[in-house]
């Protein structure tokens, strides 16, 4: 098992023709994802190194059965084509741009909840999700995901970074723990698919055990998964929050981490988080650290 | 972006937002020249972005030219909270009847636009709330749909404005949030938003914040960008097309992803040091962005030492290793360097560095990112 996809996810690349979509989408399919197709209107008919090409999403998916899509298009784009896949019935699609206003942001997401509600959206700017082992969409190098044991215990991440994510992979890599999905949130202000939406995953996956929860500094959405991991979360965890001594008002990298008004700031989410019984590391590696010791505990 | 004053009533203007007639000025000249062409009495307003103007004497009455020569001499060059007033708005001075308060946000949690509305302006909204929570209507407005006249005329209703100014208020409120949502910002807020004895309802300030991943879209923004206020490593930054944001510590800092960068200040004010910057290169981490990045730290002259922090996914250790070493080609540096390079192929980056026969006291590497933190503090309090 895992969340959101597994071996089974025939995916294809939104913009596989482009810089971005071609690099990432030929890695993924590499890793042993099943690539099945590409979509850039007017390229329909040729290949990209043996995948085939679509002028629109709907062909992709008639052709080929597509269930995923990966968005790589440009900020301007990329808004019209989630739509795409999601009227064309593609029930995953995971969306890496970085840039998209956050006035499209919120119309996209809204318009998905209103018309697609058997679309889940990953991200924008998010750095993708990964079953190691099953399949990987985005931009994530594989080679530093431990698969997952038969018995265990693994661990699935939930993260809004990209980079911190690569951190804790690695990190349970080199202690020897397997990870059954890692998904990136992404680090806007209006995420398709919210920390919640993974834990409720998490918890229900058989094959995963713990969870590790990466978040950082602007909005509530840390605040928010802590009431719901006291209420629904039965399987231990350990977070981490970046940004504890950002300056307000200045927003630090990502577009949806800003401290404004006092709110949504670092200190919060982890109070929050310690209060919901998640073990917090005041850094990437303590967090390692101790979701190790929560792993030797589940034996 | 955050707008000044005047450059909001300029956006809000856009949109058919009454605002009161008025000019910029940079000298007490042309404040006067300002105000001589409005009608007296007239308005000094600071231009600066940070609240409280008023409490610390950055807005005054004038009835004469006189008057508007003293008030503007004091307030040009004036300190408030740290900004200096380089700029005043003078316009015609409002009669008021009644101040209300209008502002739209997205509501990350709810992921819609959320107006809120109080009948009681002109005072911080902060402190409305905690007195009064219900003096404030606050109404989810969705994206998808949009404001329409009749539940903007409603929330006026909802917020207790009297019902004489209910359809000027309503009115105003649908162009705000047109100026909201099509003109892309993070924040539109109008506070007061004035009743005057004419009946007319009126924007008497403006506070607006544009999302930068809009600019694209937004020829009109050149002339704001214009007066964004950089110090000069930040501007350095920006001409060098680098996240960077400028602080005040002493350990310079450079890493690949906002959330390690952001990581990276955290670590280091652990171990009890300081930031002097956050600076984030991204994903491919070549010569040319690594060169541009220590230009930018090596330009503050508070940097005591360097912590260069990258992780390789994608981004292979032995490309990072021979980035640097090039830029250290270009870059004479003033300080030392501790480098955590970590992740894919890293061990291969770390014997470029070893190989390229750089000196100990201006590259030390350490493989995790507590202990480069704790060797970069060390160097920055020698």
């Amino acid at each position: 098992m895992a969340i959101f996809v597994n071996e089974n996810t025939k995916v294809i690349v939104q913009g596989l023709t482009g810089g971005q979509g071609k690099y990432h989408g030929l890695r993924n399919k590499a890793y042993g994802t099943q690539v099945v197709g590409g979509v850039t209107p007017g390229k329909g008919g040729t290949d990209v190194e043996g995948i085939p090409v679509f002028n629109s999403v709907a062909e992709a998916v008639a052709a080929t059965g597509a269930t995923a899509s990966f968005v790589a298009v440009p900020p301007k784009a990329a808004p019209a084509a989630i739509l795409e896949a999601a009227q064309a019935g593609i029930g995953f699609v995971v969306c890496i741009t970085e840039g998209i206003p956050a006035q499209d942001e919120a119309r996209t997401f809204n318009t998905l909840k209103r018309d697609f509600t058997k679309t889940r959206l990953l991200g924008p700017n998010c750095p993708g999700i990964i079953s190691p082992g099953k399949c990987n969409i985005g931009i994530t190098a594989g080679e530093i995901a431990q698969p997952p044991t038969a018995k265990g215990p693994n661990v699935g991440i939930v993260s809004r970074s990209g980079t911190l994510t690569y951190q804790a992979l690695y990190e349970l890599k080199q202690l020897g723990i397997g990870v059954s999905t890692c998904v990136g949130i992404g680090g806007d202000p209006v995420p398709g698919t919210s920390f919640i939406d993974c834990l409720a995953e998490f918890e229900k996956d058989p094959e995963t055990h713990a969870i590790i929860m990466i978040g950082e500094i602007g909005g509530s959405a840390e605040e928010e998964a802590a009431d719901f991991i006291k209420a629904n979360v039965s399987k231990p965890m350990s977070a981490y929050i970046a940004g504890v001594t950002a300056p307000a008002g200045k927003k630090m990298g990502h577009a949806g981490a800003i401290v404004s008004g006092g709110k949504g700031t670092a200190q919060g989410k982890m109070d929050a988080l310690r209060d919901a019984g998640v073990k917090v590391g005041l850094n990437p590696t303590e967090a390692g650290l101790l979701m190790a010791d929560i792993v030797k505990g589940l034996g | 972006m955050d707008l000044f004053e005047y450059q909001g009533k300029q956006y809000f203007a856009r949109f058919d937002i009454p605002v009161s007639a008025g000019g910029v000025a940079d000298t007490v000249d042309q404040a006067v020249k300002v105000a001589d062409s409005s009608q007296y009495p007239v308005v000094v307003k600071a231009q600066v972005q940070v609240g409280g103007r008023g409490k610390a004497g950055g807005i005054k009455l004038a009835n004469n030219a006189d008057e508007v020569r003293t008030h503007a001499g004091n307030i040009l060059g004036m300190d408030i909270k740290g900004h200096v007033v380089k700029r005043v708005w003078v316009e015609h001075a409002s009669d008021i009847d009644e101040e209300y308060y209008a502002s739209f946000t997205l509501d990350r949690a709810a992921k819609k636009h959320l107006l809120m509305l109080s009948a009681q302006g002109g005072v911080d909204i902060e402190e409305v709330a905690a007195k009064d929570s219900d003096a404030i209507v606050k109404l989810h407005v969705n994206p998808v749909e949009g404001l329409s006249a009749a539940v903007a005329k409603k929330a006026a209703i909802d917020a207790k404005i009297p019902a004489k100014a209910q359809d000027g208020v309503a009115d105003i409120l649908v162009k705000l949030y047109r100026c909201f949502t099509e003109g892309d910002c993070d924040l539109a807020e109008i506070n007061p938003l004035i009743l005057k004895p004419t009946g007319e309802v009126h924007a008497l300030d403006a506070k607006v914040s544009l999302d930068a991943n809009a600019d694209f879209r937004h020829p009109e923004w050149d002339e704001f960008k214009a007066t964004v206020e950089l110090d000069d490593r930040e501007k350095l930054a920006r001409d060098k097309g680098l996240q960077y944001i400028g602080l005040d510590g002493f350990v310079g800092i450079i890493a690949n992803g906002a959330g390690l960068a952001m990581s990276t200040l955290d670590v280091v004010n652990q171990v009890g040091g300081t930031a002097a910057n956050f600076l984030d290169i991204g994903g491919g981490a070549n010569a040319d962005v690594m060169a541009s990045a220590l230009e930018v730290i090596n330009f503050d002259t508070n940097v005591k030492s360097i912590f260069i922090n990258i992780f390789g996914g994608i981004t292979r250790g032995e490309e990072v290793a021979k980035g640097i070493v090039e830029a250290l080609g270009r870059v004479d540096l003033r300080a030392p360097i501790v480098i955590r390079l970590d992740g894919t192929n890293a061990e291969e980056g770390r014997e470029i560095l070893r190989n390229a026969g750089i000196p100990e006291s201006k590259l030390v590497s350490k493989p995790t990112m507590l202990e480069a933190a704790k060797a970069a503090v060390e160097i920055a309090k020698k």
